[in-house]
């Protein structure tokens, strides 16, 4: 049994009076990748917001590693090791590629080490090499607002890497991707996976059949409804239910690979 | 020490019902639209002005009439700060959305120049923008029939401004020469005006061992009026809804067909409408200056900050909590409330009017060290905040 | 590939010193003309104008740090410009010959104060003052900048707070007449440093002088703003919570930017009073806070040359237009808000940087320069979607 990189315990957030997670409990083995998938409002986002920090629990708590992460403060969850891939690629738009890199690569983040510091050789190497992985040698000294939609993706994906967390929480990487775009993102994180415990959330199922080699877990009005591998899931009556908000006979044809189809043009409103 | 805790929470009230009035048309336009409106006080002055106006005018006619002239002035103020206010969005702030730092500086621009607006207007100017926008606007409007007026648009704009700029000063020009000061003299000019409240404002109610003026009393009814109103006018009415809609998710109010432009337009007219309100208000507690507007539009921006965007009952506690400290602490209250020498030396050395500022500014910002969002926040997921 | 990489890498560096070094030739160039061949120009009172408005195009150069670099827009500089500007008077109002008869500044003894306040005795000595006219408004910007920026208030919020913020200072200083002087400012400075102020020699020294700190300042924020440091700014400007994420915590990088950016105020404001002869509380005025930001926007912000450019541009201006036409100058300053929001938003820098650049190749026959992606260049649709980002960039 490996280790435990992420618990959560009897996790509820609420907004209000509304519980966006409603006592979750979750756990996450170090060196897994997970797939986490929900309708919408199912609280995967505030899921994420919770483990970096942004939103505190109102009950339960978050270990990550061990620690309780409720005393700490985004950039310290951040330097302990999680990082962070937002839903739209968001990264500096007015920096170069090359730039982008090295501020996430830079590995003491103090106000004077940023200033009196001069990025180190290694740093340079490391930049290099990512700039390779995902693709973007020839990008690499304009501005990153001429880059195009799957370019900035795989750039924060690559700023992920380069600040070298222990987990990587990825946020719909594929929304608004080619499918030619989609399958290398999927070998991408496939490739990160090995090294590195990975949670993605995703909505595509044909991505998720992609990538999901372990378990997957899924989010329901604020708590897991269940877990199990991906077939397991796609076939689970309950599953099927909330997506589709109706008891559907098992002898017909329904499963989670028509309901992807019906998501997309969700997913292509929320980018 | 009851009464004076009495007297304390009463003044703090009125003061805080004058910033509540203030700060009203400023929660709608900040708080629900995002914009930075510096001109909001300006908006105020106008106010104030057409109730001189108004009052002059009345003063004419004479009688009882002259009496009820606050109420035609209130309305009247409300036309004009909110005619000006439609303006200045369908001129500038509608090409700044979602910049609010450039319409800070853009609307700080516009309060400069109503500022020396109602120093310097006077017939001349009157008829020389007249002149000038009938030339500018009106030839633009003509040539609009023109097939390829995209295309020349910008030529036609460079050859026209010059145009009516040379036209109407020449104009004016010589008009200010043939008839001098008759038609040149400023209409209000750099000093200050003042209105004198109809005679059933003067006065006041004694409540316990203190007066509380009509005027203020007169106030603070306003306030309520205004309060309840915008609050009926937000939650009850068709354009409360869709300013409310617009307001939340203007993308998915436009996809429904909401008008999200107009509603701009009117949610933006109406703030500056309650400005104008506030400042016939406020012209009946002292003299009406250009600068009359300055004097209180940090205070209305605190307001907003310590309330809290998005939510009416923010403003309306958040400017009563300043007005009674303001209060509170620049009477010096406080210091009788304790008995230690070193704190009644602090409380003493901040009980000033202006002393008292400094001592509420250190509130706020240590309020805002808990409460960084305002006593009343929006809660939720918000992805990119 | 990795061996062209490093190779590029190289050349980079390599263009960049060059650059570097012109840069330093250009400035050197500009500096020894400003000292030497424009008071051979202008009329002694012209030059007073222009040494004065280098003093404040320093104050121009910490806007333009936290506004054009880092995105916050501070409307309270006037507080740090007025208290490095107090600091230098307090020194100079206690240059008394010992043979006067009263050993305190003269307005004491008008509001019958005898004993000096404890906080005016440091400020006898010059290197206390020279250090705390930078070393104060750099204290107290650092402070509020702490106490804002720890709670995360941004944008907006933070420009209305630091414009309440001229308020209370203005109201403190207005209200203590026993302690500075209240309303009337400190006045009727006699020496510095055993030299009569008003004597045309000093003043050509402090003249010099003024160049030679903006130079300086000048130098101090092309390194802050260039290198990774720099870089951080920029990324904090345009996504914040996203530096947050990667580990950076934007709270002590926006201090001390901030605290950077008042000392550099507090440096103007001292070298203004010098050479204007007196500082009151009118310099906290919101006016001329925003001001401020007005000559950054005038001349382009995010770029240092255009922060110097707009503070002298637009107080030759002012100078100019409020001596011809007293009454509507204030129509022109609110024209000038306008017009530059609405039609000039990257300033005089932006548009000879965009449009210059290209009207002067037209000019010399050489065709549109492409840079690294001719198909980028020349495709609509890149073009279309440049402009879009362009159009929803935001400071905000």
């Amino acid at each position: 049994m490996n280790e435990k990189i992420l618990t959560i315990e009897n996790l509820t957030v609420s907004f209000d009076g509304f519980k966006a997670l409603n006592n979750l409990n979750f756990s996450l083995d170090t060196g897994e990748l997970r797939v986490i998938i929900g309708p919408n409002g199912a609280g995967k986002t505030t899921f994420l917001d919770i483990i970096t920090g942004k939103t505190k629990p109102t009950e339960g708590k978050v270990f990550f590693k061990g620690r309780n992460l409720r005393p700490y403060s985004e950039h310290q969850i951040a330097q302990m090791g999680v990082g962070r891939k937002f839903q739209t690629p968001r990264v500096y738009l007015n920096l170069t590629p090359r730039e982008n890199l090295e501020l996430a690569c830079n590995r003491n983040k103090g106000v004077f080490s940023t200033l009196f510091v001069k990025t180190p050789p290694a740093e340079r190497r490391t930049v290099s090499g990512l700039l390779e992985t995902i693709g973007l040698p020839h990008k690499a000294d304009m501005k990153a607002n001429l880059l195009s939609h799957g370019e900035k993706q795989w750039l924060e994906i690559g700023m992920l890497v380069a600040q070298a967390p222990d987990l990587l929480l990825v946020d719909e990487p594929v929304a608004g991707l080619t499918d030619e775009e989609t399958e290398r993102t999927g070998e991408l994180l496939l490739s990160l996976a090995e090294s590195h415990s990975v949670i993605v959330i995703e909505h595509d199922m044909e991505f998720v059949r992609q990538i999901a080699q372990g378990q997957v877990t899924v989010l329901h009005q604020g708590s897991v409804l269940c877990e199990g591998n991906f077939d397991d899931v796609q076939s689970d009556p309950r599953v099927i239910e909330v997506y589709l908000g109706q008891e559907i006979d098992h002898d017909e044809d329904a499963s989670l690979e028509n309901i992807g189809g019906l998501l997309e043009p969700v997913n292509a409103e929320m980018n | 020490m009851f009464a004076s805790i009495l007297d304390g929470i009463f003044n703090g009230l009125s003061i805080g019902s004058i910033l509540l009035l203030a700060a009203l048309g400023l929660a709608i336009v900040f708080g629900l639209m995002g914009v930075i409106n510096m001109a909001h006080g300006e908006l105020m002055m106008l106010g104030a002005y057409t109730t001189v106006v108004v009052q002059n005018a009345f003063k004419g006619i004479g009688g009882p009439l002259f009496e009820l002239y606050i109420f035609f002035a209130l309305i009247a103020a409300f036309l004009v700060a909110a005619l000006v206010g439609l303006a200045l969005e369908r001129g500038v702030i509608r090409y700044l959305y979602g910049r609010p730092l450039e319409t800070l500086l853009a609307t700080w621009g516009v309060s400069l120049i109503l500022q020396q607006f109602v120093r310097s207007v006077s017939w001349v100017m009157v008829f020389g923008l007249i002149l000038f926008s009938l030339l500018f606007f009106g030839g633009q409007w003509l040539l609009k029939r023109r097939a390829d007026f995209e295309s020349v648009q910008k030529w036609i704009v460079a050859a026209l401004l010059p145009l009516s700029i040379g036209i109407s000063l020449a104009a004016s020009t010589f008009l200010g020469q043939t008839y001098k000061l008759a038609v040149t003299k400023p209409w209000f000019g750099a000093q200050n005006q003042d209105v004198t409240a109809p005679s059933w404002l003067r006065g006041g109610i004694p409540i316990g061992n203190f007066q509380l003026p009509s005027t203020r009393l007169f106030i603070m009814i306003l306030t309520i009026g205004c309060v309840v109103g915008v609050y009926w006018f937000l939650n009850c009415t068709k354009w409360g809804l869709r300013i409310r809609a617009v307001t939340q998710n203007r993308n998915m109010s436009a996809c429904l067909g909401i008008p999200t432009r107009k509603v701009d337009a009117i949610t933006f007219a109406i703030g500056s409408g309650l400005a104008g309100v506030a400042g016939c208000g406020l012209s009946l507690l002292g003299s009406v200056g250009p600068n009359t507007g300055q004097n209180y539009i940090v205070n209305t921006f605190m307001v907003v900050v310590v309330g809290g965007v998005g939510k009416l009952i923010g403003t309306v506690v958040g400017a009563m909590a300043i007005g009674i400290a303001d209060y509170v602490i620049g009477t010096g209250i406080l210091g009788n409330l304790t008995n230690n020498p070193a704190l009644k030396e602090v409380f003493a050395f901040f009980a000033t009017t202006s002393m008292a500022k400094v001592m509420v500014f250190a509130l706020i910002i240590l309020f805002l060290q808990f409460r960084p969002a305002g006593l009343f926040p929006q809660k939720g997921r918000t992805v990119d905040a | 590939m990795t061996v062209q990489a490093a190779g590029g890498r190289q050349g980079v560096d390599w263009l960049r010193r060059r650059s570097l070094l012109m840069e330093v030739g250009i400035v050197a160039l500009v500096a020894l003309f400003l000292m030497f061949i424009v008071p051979l120009l202008l009329s002694g009172f012209r030059l007073n104008l222009m040494g004065r408005f280098l003093a404040l195009a320093i104050a121009a150069l910490g806007i333009d740090l936290i506004w054009g670099f880092t995105g916050l827009l501070s409307l309270g500089h006037g507080v740090f410009f007025a208290l490095g500007g107090y600091a230098l008077a307090m020194h100079m109002k206690l240059q008394i010959p010992a043979t006067a008869s009263s050993q305190l500044p003269e307005f004491m003894d008008l509001y019958g104060v005898t004993e000096l306040p404890w906080f005016w005795r440091p400020f006898d000595s010059f290197p206390f003052a020279a250090i705390a006219l930078m070393l104060i408004p750099g204290l107290m910007a650092g402070l509020l900048g702490y106490l804002v920026f720890r709670s995360r208030i941004r944008g907006v919020y933070f420009s209305i707070l630091t414009q309440a913020m001229t308020i209370i200072f203005f109201n403190f200083f207005n209200g203590q007449q026993k302690l500075i002087n209240g309303t009337n400012g400190l006045t009727g400075f006699k020496t510095i440093l055993g030299a009569t102020v008003s004597d045309a020699g000093t003043q050509r020294s402090i003249y010099l002088a003024t160049i030679l700190l903006l130079v300086a300042a000048y130098a101090v924020c092309r390194w802050l703003t260039s290198g990774r440091f720099g870089r951080l700014l920029m990324a904090l400007r345009d996504d914040e919570s996203r530096a947050r994420f990667t580990g950076y915590n934007p709270t002590g990088f926006k201090v001390l930017v901030f605290a950077v950016s008042g000392a550099l105020a507090g440096l103007a404001g001292a070298m203004f009073t010098l050479q204007s002869g007196i500082i009151s509380p009118k310099a906290m005025d919101i006016a001329f806070s925003i001001e401020m930001v007005i000559w950054v926007a005038v001349g382009g912000r995010a770029t240092l040359v255009g922060a110097v450019l707009g503070a002298l541009v637009v107080n030759f201006g002012k100078s100019l237009l409020s001596e011809k036409f007293p009454d509507f100058w204030l129509f022109f300053l609110g024209g000038l808000f306008l017009g530059v929001v609405m039609f000039l938003p990257d300033g005089i820098v932006g548009l000879i940087r965009t449009q210059g650049v290209e009207w002067f190749r037209n000019l010399t026959g050489r065709s549109k320069q492409l840079s690294t992606y001719p198909s980028l260049e020349e495709d609509p649709e890149a073009q279309y979607e440049r402009k879009n980002i362009d159009d929803r960039k935001s400071d905000g």
